[in-house]
């Protein structure tokens, strides 16, 4: 166990590895990894923040759908109360046209009867007037007789 | 056969703790010491070259290893030996940042030398005793003892630049004047006691570097004579005792670098406080 100038070599030994470990091995490694230390907290708070819009998002989301659906529906019954109105009105509509087609066809038939009916007084009158003549066998004056067969059709 | 034996058993082991010193013999000059006498006469003037190479290797080895990993440093994903690397760092960060309560950024760096590359010296010794030495015998080398931390000068060399960073930084942080007045006036505050104060703070503050050097030599060394002792055992039963030594050394090794760099950062912390 000498005490020799190894003590002394090994000094300056220590000094210069330590003096290198300072100057270039130490800043490098450090850097990085306090670097990539922030790196992993920022994307830690940025994971954080994204998951918060999310959340966010999401609630957005279903109040639209949740809005969306209300307004369907309303719109629904609208078009439900309509399209009852419209069948509502089509139908008054109909009915009204048909009452109409069937007094207008009432009318024409009145008016079909009528003339009807003065035909037949026409020809009635002349039918009588024959039937008397055979009956009679006589001439009749037939302007004597034309007048009060006329009053009689007329009473027909 | 007896007597033979315990004698080849003592040159085993007094061969295997042996330095390879160079240096200024009395009587050969500038040499390489043949045996452990010479080297004990060559005095101060000698150095251990396989202490300082292997020590310098394994510095070297530290620092190629982080520099390459730094030059690689990504801040995206890292790779495996950026993991490594970090992991060591993030330890030592962690380490500096609950002992050392000044602001320095040197410290966690001057930590991080001092962990890895006594980690590394230590880690020489898991190595079998036999292996390096035997190649280097072969090779002509007479004397390889691999493991820096069990040569005293070399802990005691490391312990020493501790030292030094410790008054530099208490002069640097204190003033000269501080650093004196901490010195003479603690821990009782009177002139009357300076001396006594004076004698009290600098036999504490010796102490620092010599326990700090000398615990790390003493485990290192016990555990390698005792590695030694067991390699002289019957090759059959070697194993029985050398594998659950080395599994304990495993925590030796990285728990007395762990110590030492502890240590070192609470004398710095100390050195940087305020009384």
């Amino acid at each position: 166990m000498n005490i020799n100038m190894t003590l002394i070599g090994q000094t300056i030994a220590f000094a210069i590895f330590v003096w290198f470990c300072i100057k270039y091995v130490w800043p490098p490694i450090s850097q990085a990894l306090h670097e990539r230390q922030k790196k992993i907290a920022d994307g830690l708070d940025a994971a954080s923040r994204a998951s918060r819009d999310l959340e966010l998002a999401q609630e957005r989301a279903e109040q639209t759908l949740r809005e969306s659906k209300e307004q369907a529906s309303e719109i629904l019954e609208q078009a439900h109360k309509r399209s009852t109105q419209m069948v509502e009105e089509a139908r008054e509509q109909a009915r009204s046209e048909g009452e109409r087609l069937v007094a207008s066809a009432r009318a024409e038939i009145d008016q079909e009867v009528n003339r009807v009916k003065d035909e037949l007084r026409a020809q009635v009158a002349t039918l009588a007037l024959i039937g008397a003549e055979r009956v009679l066998e006589s001439s009749i004056d037939e302007k004597a007789h034309r007048e009060m067969l006329d009053k009689l059709a007329a009473e027909l | 056969m007896a007597a033979d034996n315990e004698i080849s058993a003592i040159y085993y082991i007094q061969h295997h703790l042996q330095n390879l010193t160079f240096g200024k013999h009395p009587d050969n000059g500038w040499s390489w010491a043949s045996n452990s006498t010479e080297a004990t006469e060559m005095g101060f003037w000698a150095i251990h070259v396989d202490t300082m190479g292997w020590s310098i290797a394994m510095g070297a080895l530290f620092i190629w290893v982080f520099r390459k990993a730094g030059r690689m440093a990504t801040t995206g994903v890292p790779g495996g030996l950026q993991n490594a690397a970090e992991m060591v760092i993030e330890f030592i960060e962690n380490l500096t940042r609950s002992t050392f309560h000044g602001k320095n950024s040197h410290i966690a760096p001057l930590a991080l030398t001092l962990f890895m590359w006594i980690l590394l010296m230590n880690s020489l010794k898991l190595i079998p005793v036999d292996y390096l030495p035997e190649m280097f015998g072969r090779l002509g080398v007479e004397y390889m003892k691999i493991v820096p931390t069990t040569d005293v000068n070399a802990t005691l060399g490391m312990a020493f630049g501790v030292f030094c960073l410790i008054i530099y930084y208490s002069i640097k942080v204190k003033g000269a004047g501080g650093f004196a007045k901490e010195l003479s006036l603690t821990p009782f505050n009177h002139w009357l006691l300076i001396p006594f104060n004076l004698v009290l703070e600098v036999v504490g503050l010796i102490v620092k570097p010599i326990s700090l050097g000398l615990r790390l030599f003493g485990n290192m060394f016990a555990g390698e004579v005792i590695f030694i002792l067991i390699a002289l055992l019957p090759f059959w039963a070697i194993w029985l005792l050398d594998v659950p030594w080395a599994i304990f050394h495993i925590l030796v090794v990285s728990l007395q670098a762990f110590i030492f760099t502890t240590l070192s950062i609470v004398y710095l912390s100390a050195a940087h406080e305020h009384h």
